[in-house]
Formats: structure tokens, C-alpha cells, sequence
């Protein structure tokens, strides 16, 4: 057991994304801490990456020092930085940060034709789970819908590109089109989810309380917000 | 055919011990060669429960390390036949147990014995998993509240994830032991019910057993509850081992019981 230390492998983390306007000390922390305090266990720990393409005029150095420590102090972990301007490069790497190209913004920037044109070039066979997903575990379907026939635990976490299907309880965290898919959506018999999320839009448990709760239901998007509606 | 059962639960001081001691005895009642093993390295108290902690010569960690052998460290319990300990070493820390050293004693043992019950420590980290990489079967113990229950899915998210079964294409057999049970708090919604921590995990009852002084009791006097057959808490536990078996077994004390006045007056036994 002992003979191999690690092995690599890829993989998808959730991550929450802050898209950074504009930066007015106080102002930011105000906000950042009502919006931790309205669902305090969304954010709790969450790593976090902080993109500046919109960001309107030029970040200084020390003003994102001082982001990434409010939001330390927070209680968010950032972990990244996205679309970082050529003089911040040495300020993210002090500060412990990786640099992502700007490019891929998936919740911003989803072109409809490409995940079309996936979905007719190749054809992947559903991930299907039969055992509960338990507390603490991960399940990600790459490239296809996921059908999971038992429990989904709370503080468990299920991910698919497309699709997502319960046939127990959905008690944890669901993500469909994690890659930007607005038209993936999220069956299930029993919703009683932690956290819906579909293509990067998520809702949470207080939200999903209002509507059939602990009843069989589907989340899909409607422009910029997520439905959830009875089947 | 040797079986290997685990008993774990993420939670601390929920009665894993407690329940190691009572199912193994009450396996060996049952006529079956049983040995129980104290995985919690460090913080042995399954020898205290089962009464033979002065007899303690050898340990586990010994065993491992070649210092002595498994016949040397196995005690023989005094009250009932058929059944051994092996002690965990009170000097050591978790790292002592390695994987291999593990695998080596419980092969040994197989050869003898027909049940194999493995006592692990709290927590989800390496010393629990140790214990339980091995197991053909889990007996996971649950407090009725929301944090042991979560407990519970996780460690049964790892039996199902990074036990040798599991990576074997296979499953471990799990039951779920409800312990600590007290109607008259579920009555009042202060603990979670029967019915509510089986919706949550989804894994078969193997039983429910109640608050009950009888335990205290017993763990003073260094003697498995399941012996004290006047106790709720010993009937559960006999109850549970025939499950175990196999048996049909209806499920008792999980309703609140009415005290007529005159016991009450003359103070219940539980
Ligand atoms: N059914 C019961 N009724 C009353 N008390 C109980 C019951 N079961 C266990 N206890 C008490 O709970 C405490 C913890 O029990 P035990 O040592 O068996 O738990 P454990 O899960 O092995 O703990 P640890 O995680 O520290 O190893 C003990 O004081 C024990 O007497
Ligand atoms: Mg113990």
C-alpha cells in the first residue's frame, strides 16, 4: 500500500466566482459580509476565485492585497485569480494565488453552439450510481448525465455536464451543466437539496424550502434564474 | 469460514466499545470462537469493559511488531468460553498499526476463529480506517442526534470507498445500531427517531438500544452488559446478536413506557 505516494489526476472543483467591479474598501467588505451572512453555510470555507475582467479602471497591488484579505478574514479561502493585468502577476503570486487565463468564464460566456455541437459529435452513456452517495463524497459525471438511484446525502456533492437524476432523497449539493450547459436540469423525487446549481446559477436550501419541498421536482433556468417546479 | 466485523461510527462516545464488547460475548454465548480487537491505539479501554485489564501482558502493537505472539497477547475471558481479547497497547499512538502488520494478525487469526470483531477508534482518519479496511461487515453506531447520524453517512461513504471490499468490486454488509435510545426524549422531539435515522442512512436495523444504567453499571463491574440479561440494555444487545444471525427478532423498548404509580413511588428499575 505504502509503495506509491500520490497519484494525479484531473479533476473539477466548485469553486465560487466574485466578479470584481469596482473596489472601495469598506464598501467591499460591507457587502461581502452581507452576502456571507445570508447563507452563511454556502460560503463557509469555500474556495473562491476572484476574476477582474469587468473590473472597471485598473486594480493596484495593494488593493487586491487587501480583497484577498477581507476575504480571508471571511472565511473564504481564494485560491485564484482570473484575467490578472501583467503588473498584479507578482502580487498573485505573493499573495499564494494561482493566475487563470481569462478566457474560460463559463457562466459569463457560454456560447450555445458549441455544447450543442458536442452533444452530436459524440455520444457518452449516462454515469449511473446505485449506492448512496454518503457525506463527504464527490460524484462527477464528465460529458454526460448522471442518474444516481439512491440517497444523495447531506454534505454529499453531485456534478454532471448534463443532466442530473435522483431517485432518493436529494439531501446535498446538486451541479448541473457544470461546464456551462444552461439547458441541463436536475430531477429528482425528494428535493430537499442543500444548494441547485445549473451552469454556474445556483439556489439555496432557504430558497428551495418555498417550493415543493420534499416533493418530486425539477430545476431547469430561465434566463439568469433558476426554476424550480413539481413533476 | 472466519467473518471480520467492524464496529465504527465516525462520532465519538457514541458505544462502539460498549457494543464490541456486548456483540462479541454475545456471539461467543452463541457458541461461535469470537475475538475481539481494540483498534483505538493509545486509549485502550475494551479491557477495562471486558474486566481483564490486569491481565494485560502483551498488546496488539507487540504482536505487529514481532515482540510477541498472537498466542502470548490473546486473553482468554474468564466468564464466558470461547471468546479472546486482544488489547491495544496504552503506550503507543495510532502510527504504530501498519496496514500490512494488520492484515498479518487477522489472517492468523482466521485460521481459529470464526468471528473477528474489530472495536475502532472515533474520528474518520487513519486508525478508523485501519480498522475497518479489512471488515466483511460494519456495525455502525448511532447516537439518536444529527451529528453522530452525520457521522455515520460518512464513515459509511468510506466502508463503501477505501475498505478492501470496496476496492475489490465488492461491498461491505452494513447494519446500523441505534444506541443510547430514549423514547421518552424522542417523544418530546429532543432526540431524533427510529424511523427518522433510518430514513437518513438507509441501512438495515440491526438494533436499537436504550439509555440505560445497566451500562454504567456494567462497565464498572468490567462486565459485558449482554450478561446482565435482567437489563433492557442486555436484552437489545441479545436481541441484535440473533439479528446478526440471521434471526428474526422483533424490535422492543421503543416506545415510552407507562410507569404505574406504585413503581414510581418505589423508584422503576431501567
Ligand atoms: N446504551 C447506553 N446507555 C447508557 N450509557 C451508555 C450506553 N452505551 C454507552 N454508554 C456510555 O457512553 C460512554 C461511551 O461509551 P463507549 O466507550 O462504548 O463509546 P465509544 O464509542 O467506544 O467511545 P470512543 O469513541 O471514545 O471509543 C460510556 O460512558 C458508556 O458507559
Ligand atoms: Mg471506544
Amino acid at each position: 500500500m505504502a509503495d506509491v505516494c500520490f497519484q494525479m489526476k484531473g479533476t473539477a472543483v466548485t469553486a465560487v466566482v466574485m466578479d470584481l467591479y469596482d473596489y472601495s474598501c469598506a464598501a467591499f467588505f460591507q457587502q461581502l459580509k452581507e452576502k456571507i451572512d445570508s447563507a452563511p453555510q454556502f460560503f463557509n470555507a469555500s474556495p473562491l476565485v476572484l476574476n477582474l475582467s469587468q473590473y472597471n479602471g485598473v486594480l493596484q497591488p495593494d488593493q487586491l492585497i487587501q480583497v484577498v484579505a477581507s476575504c480571508r478574514e471571511l472565511g473564504l479561502q481564494p485560491m485564484a485569480c482570473k484575467a490578472v493585468a501583467d503588473d498584479l502577476l507578482s502580487t498573485v503570486r505573493q499573495l499564494g494565488m494561482a493566475s487563470l487565463p481569462a478566457s474560460n468564464t463559463r457562466a459569463t460566456e457560454i456560447q450555445a453552439e458549441p455544447v450543442s455541437h458536442i452533444q452530436q459529435a459524440e455520444f457518452r452513456p449516462s454515469m449511473v450510481i446505485t449506492k448512496p452517495v454518503r457525506s463527504g463524497q464527490q460524484i462527477y459525471a464528465e460529458g454526460s448525465d448522471l442518474i444516481l438511484m439512491a440517497a444523495v446525502s447531506e454534505g454529499a456533492e453531485v456534478l454532471a455536464d448534463g443532466h442530473i437524476h435522483v431517485y432518493g432523497p436529494l439531501r446535498g449539493r446538486a451541479l448541473a451543466g457544470v461546464k456551462g450547459d444552461t439547458d441541463a436540469r436536475i430531477f429528482c423525487r425528494q428535493m430537499e437539496a442543500e444548494l441547485v446549481s445549473i451552469a454556474g446559477y445556483f439556489i439555496l436550501n432557504d430558497t428551495l424550502r418555498e417550493q415543493c419541498w420534499k416533493q418530486p421536482a425539477h430545476a431547469f433556468l430561465e434566463g439568469e434564474s433558476i426554476q424550480v417546479a413539481a413533476i | 469460514m472466519s467473518k471480520i466485523i467492524v464496529v465504527t461510527s465516525g462520532k465519538g462516545g457514541v458505544g462502539k466499545t460498549t457494543t464490541s464488547a456486548a456483540i462479541a460475548t454475545g456471539l461467543a454465548l452463541r457458541g461461535f470462537k469470537t475475538v475481539v480487537i481494540d483498534f483505538d491505539v493509545g486509549l485502550r479501554n475494551l479491557d477495562l469493559i471486558m474486566g481483564c485489564e490486569r491481565r494485560v501482558v502483551y498488546d496488539f502493537v507487540n504482536v505487529i511488531n514481532k515482540e510477541a505472539s498472537l498466542n502470548q497477547a490473546l486473553i482468554k475471558d474468564k466468564r464466558t468460553p470461547g471468546l479472546f481479547i486482544l488489547p491495544a497497547s496504552q503506550t503507543r499512538d495510532k502510527d504504530a498499526l501498519s496496514m500490512e502488520g494488520v492484515q498479518t494478525v487477522l489472517n492468523d487469526l482466521a485460521k481459529d476463529f470464526e468471528y473477528i470483531i474489530c472495536d475502532s477508534p472515533a474520528g474518520i482518519e487513519q486508525g478508523a480506517q485501519m480498522a475497518l479496511y479489512f471488515a466483511d461487515e460494519a456495525i455502525v453506531v448511532t447516537n439518536p442526534e444529527v451529528s453522530s447520524v452525520r457521522d455515520s453517512d460518512r464513515i459509511l461513504g468510506i466502508l463503501q470507498s477505501k475498505s478492501l471490499k470496496s476496492e475489490q468490486g465488492g461491498s461491505v454488509k452494513e447494519h446500523l445500531l441505534l444506541t443510547r435510545y430514549n423514547p421518552e426524549r424522542v417523544a418530546a422531539a429532543e432526540m431524533l427517531s427510529v424511523a427518522d435515522v433510518e430514513d437518513i442512512l438507509a441501512v438495515p436495523l440491526l438494533g436499537v438500544i436504550p439509555e440505560s444504567e445497566a451500562v454504567l453499571k456494567a462497565s464498572n463491574q468490567g462486565a459485558p452488559v449482554i450478561l446482565d440479561q435482567d437489563s433492557e440494555a442486555g436484552q437489545a444487545y441479545l436481541d441484535a446478536v440473533s439479528r446478526l444471525l440471521g434471526e428474526e427478532a422483533e424490535h422492543r423498548f421503543l416506545e415510552v413506557q407507562k410507569v404505574g404509580f406504585l413503581k414510581r413511588l418505589l423508584g422503576g428499575k431501567k
